[in-house]
């Protein structure tokens, strides 16, 4: 660590995304409104307008657009961010794949909201789950302070010569977006070499005419370009452990990087988590442990690529487990739950539970993790829906 | 003096257009006047397909294939970035089909136009889904054959008049607005060079028949374009900063000249093609009175 | 470095030769160096070439530019030789392979 300003404030999770945007020199800016990310883009249109931030910024008619021309501009080199919701994020489902594919290190702000009908604004992780299989990197956070941590961390990675992907990062709609939180502003300087410029080694150049996307033919390398998009996604999560080490030395942070363990070193039995309800979730297991019940829990951040082999280390030797979903998508059982089986299967064999919870911003309130916690250990497995039956 | 337009070649030779495609020339020409400072982007279209297989590609140019609904959002992003580059001097062109216009390109054309981008956005009319075989769009024109207003017993060709995205550009009050043809490549080049002229976002339709979707003869595509402008069934005009100009033939040609060397009009009855000579005239009309100045609604 | 889907080989790499059935074939005895037929191809397989000893309608213009149709390239889609004023271009059956 070094000499830098330690400058705290109180700030929503929007608010923290937008000035993060800021602190890592994004140059161009394009957005569409929609609860509840609509707080970033206005005060990123905001700090614009005021010439407190160095960009470009504009309003487009939709999402889909939003993420075409984010692809126009980071093809011509310059680093550029965009952040949308739910339906949004529905909406631009054809330019996610289109941008993956073409190599581009776009950065999006996410507010995790659940999708419709009914109409509903409220937390769930459904919208970017839809999206996991799109080539996006994607990184959950669970404070407001990792709002901010996240999209510099999140640029660092995707603007890796050797990644090259762009990267979802989300915080859950109203708990984080529209909570206030203390949050510590990273130093600018100190983010703006951390990260430097933006260098894409194909970006668009007269003198070097190309064809960006061309036609392709089965002969042709197709497979090729799928395999190598994997390939540097999976080499993701060491470099994301790296990226992390050298961010908490230069800041003095504490950002756990692609999982985190909590008070998981010799726990039996142990929930595995995404986003915000991780908290509740803490509190509880700090809450059994002290009646002496050898509980923890791990919570992913980085979904995509799925750090598999942290998530076996964090499992072997528990006697049992549950994995919270918290969106609707329509596999055997939910998206979390079956990475998790899909990497632990012929390596590791325990019980596992999967938990729905929350969605629609339903509360997941600390008896709900207490229930959880006694059917893992009474050995449930399969799907069980948590808090639900209308009132 | 024989070179009427610029010799210097941006296309090249060796793309895969079908013998005889209009499409291919409008960007030949187009090209031809933009010069090598230029980035296009293409959306899905024949365009998409016409420089060959990875990993040839067929412009002297950068060129950015784009998702079929996206040209006017992506060429928003491009120009802007690349002004904050501090590379103002480039070309940014969009070049798209007319169902990538008029359909499901529409709403992200209008708002690029309407944001005020310093870009061009080109539409090649070649009236119908040429890439997926010759479907209709709504830039088809009245009477047209395609295999989804096909002719059968109850005769369904498109009953409906071909939208004129040029005319809504104008609606629009896009500062730099045309309608050009590949039979006319000095006007189509003279064009462009009006609207590089003009800061801000900037529209041309060029109207490119096609051989095998019109079902026409390849050796006919320079002489239906040609047609098409001497029969007043495409009007060739210039709208800058909002003075219209028409391109005047003195003595058209009767709409039949048009219709009867391409297949895909040859059902047509003799009281059908009278109904599209009535509209070419009744547009004919409409388009003086608005360079007289007349409010058109 | 990572795979990026980008395409640099100039098209012209992919001869279209094998597209044709018949075969522009300029009369230079005819041909008046207009260049409308250069002017209207949409291969781009029509080149200017000078002082190849082409014959010409009279002097004035045996030292001008005139056109050359790269077979190559060209399609044989009669454009050229339906456009030329002077009816100086002829398609000819290619012969059968
Ligand atoms: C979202 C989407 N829908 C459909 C298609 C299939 N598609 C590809 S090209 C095309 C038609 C293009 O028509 P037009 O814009 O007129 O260009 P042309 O092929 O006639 O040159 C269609 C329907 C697609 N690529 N993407
Ligand atoms: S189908 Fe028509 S527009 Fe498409 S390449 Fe062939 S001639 Fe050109
Ligand atoms: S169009 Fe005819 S006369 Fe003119 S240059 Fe070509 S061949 Fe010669
Ligand atoms: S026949 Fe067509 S492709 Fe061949 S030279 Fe003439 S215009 Fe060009
Ligand atoms: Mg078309």
């Amino acid at each position: 660590m070094r000499n830098m300003n330690k400058n705290w404030n109180i700030m929503t999770g929007n608010e923290a995304v937008a000035l993060a945007t800021k602190l890592a020199g994004v140059r161009f800016v394009s957005a569409y409104p929609i609860t509840p990310q609509t707080a970033i883009v206005e005060k990123i249109a905001e700090m614009v307008a005021n010439e407190k931030m160095d960009a470009k910024f504009i309003e487009v008619e939709s999402e889909h657009s939003a993420m075409a021309s984010v692809m126009g501009s980071e093809l011509a080199g310059v680093r550029s961010f965009t952040a949308s919701s739910s339906h949004g994020i529905l909406y631009m489902h054809e330019m996610l794949n289109w941008v993956a594919g073409m190599r581009l290190p776009i950065l999006m702000a996410v507010v995790n909201r659940s999708i419709g009908p009914p109409w509903n604004i409220w937390a769930d992780h459904s919208d970017t789950m839809i999206q996991r299989d799109t080539g996006w990197m994607q990184l959950y956070g669970e404070s407001n302070q990792e709002a901010m941590d996240t999209i510099i961390l999140g640029y660092k990675l995707a603007e890796h010569k050797d990644i090259l992907l762009p990267i979802m990062v989300m915080q859950d709609a109203f708990t984080l977006s529209h909570t206030s939180e203390p949050v510590e502003i990273r130093d600018e300087m100190v983010v703006r070499e951390f990260l430097g410029d933006l260098n894409l080694p194909f970006k668009i150049d007269t003198n070097r005419p190309m064809g960006y996307g061309s036609l392709m033919p089965p002969d042709g390398p197709f497979m090729e370009l799928k395999m190598d998009m994997k390939k540097s996604m999976y080499s993701a999560v060491d470099r994301f452990v790296e990226i992390t080490k050298e961010f908490n030395d230069l800041f003095d942070a504490n950002f756990p990087g692609p999982v985190e363990g909590f008070m998981m070193e010799d726990a039996d039995y142990a929930l595995i988590t995404l986003g915000s309800i991780s908290s509740t979730a803490k509190y509880v297991v700090r809450n059994l442990r002290n009646q002496g019940k050898k509980v923890g829990l791990l919570r992913i951040l980085l979904y995509r690529p799925f750090p598999k082999d942290l998530v076996i280390s964090y499992l072997r030797g528990l006697k049992g487990f549950g994995v919270v979903d918290r969106s609707s998508t329509y596999g055997p059982y939910g998206s979390l739950y079956m990475d998790v089986i899909s990497s632990i299967y012929g390596k590791l064999e325990i019980p596992a539970a999967n938990f729905v919870a929350g969605l629609g911003g339903r509360d997941v309130r600390v008896k709900d993790f207490e229930e959880m916690f006694t059917k893992i250990m009474e050995g449930e497995e399969g799907e069980i829906w948590i808090n639900v039956g209308v009132k | 003096m024989p070179f009427s337009i610029p010799k210097e070649e941006y296309m090249m030779s060796g793309h895969t257009a079908c013998a005889g495609c209009g499409a291919t020339l409008a960007m030949r020409y187009v090209m031809k006047a933009m010069g090598e400072k230029t980035v296009v982007t293409v959306p899905a279209s024949c365009w998409a397909v016409i420089p060959g297989n990875y990993p040839n590609t067929a412009l002297k140019v950068p060129f950015i294939y784009t998702p079929f609904a996206s040209t006017g959002a992506t060429i928003s992003g491009i120009r802007e970035a690349l002004n904050e580059e501090g590379k103002e001097d480039y070309n940014v062109v969009g070049f798209a089909g007319d169902g990538g216009t008029a359909d499901i390109g529409l709403q992200a054309l209008s708002a690029a136009m309407e944001r005020g981008h310093n870009v061009f956005y080109i539409m090649y009319d070649n009236e119908a889904y040429m890439n997926t075989g010759i479907q209709r769009s709504s830039s088809t024109p009245y009477g047209a054959w395609t295999t989804t207003t096909p002719v059968g017993k109850d005769r369904v060709y498109k009953k409906e008049n071909k939208k004129v995205v040029a005319d809504m550009m104008m609606a629009q009050k896009v500062p730099y607005v045309a309608t050009a043809s590949i039979a006319f490549p000095e006007d189509l080049i003279k064009k462009i060079q009006n609207a590089k002229k003009v800061k801000g976002p900037k529209f041309i339709q060029i109207l490119s028949p096609c051989p095998p979707g019109w079902y026409f003869n390849s050796e006919n595509t320079v002489k239906i374009a040609r047609l098409a402008v001497e029969t007043r069934i495409f009007p060739l005009y210039e709208y800058i900063e909002g003075k219209f100009t028409l391109y005047k033939n003195p003595n058209p040609l009767p709409v039949e000249k048009y219709l009867e060397i391409q297949g895909r009009f040859g059902h047509l009855s003799t009281e059908e093609i009278q109904k599209i000579q009535e509209n070419v005239n009744k547009r004919w009309e409409e388009l003086l009175d608005r360079e007289k100045g007349k409010v058109i609604t | 470095m990572v795979l990026v889907p980008t395409a640099y080989a100039p098209s012209s790499n992919n001869k279209t030769s094998s597209w044709r059935t018949t075969k522009p074939v300029i009369d230079y005895g005819k041909c008046t160096r207009c260049m409308i037929c250069w002017k209207f191809c949409p291969d781009v397989a029509i080149g200017v070439t000078q002082g190849m000893n082409l014959e010409f309608p009279n002097e004035r213009f045996a030292k001008m530019e005139a056109p050359y149709i790269d077979y190559d390239y060209c399609k044989g889609c009669g454009i050229c030789a339906n456009e030329c004023p002077f009816d100086a271009i002829d398609m000819v059956q290619e012969s059968e392979m």
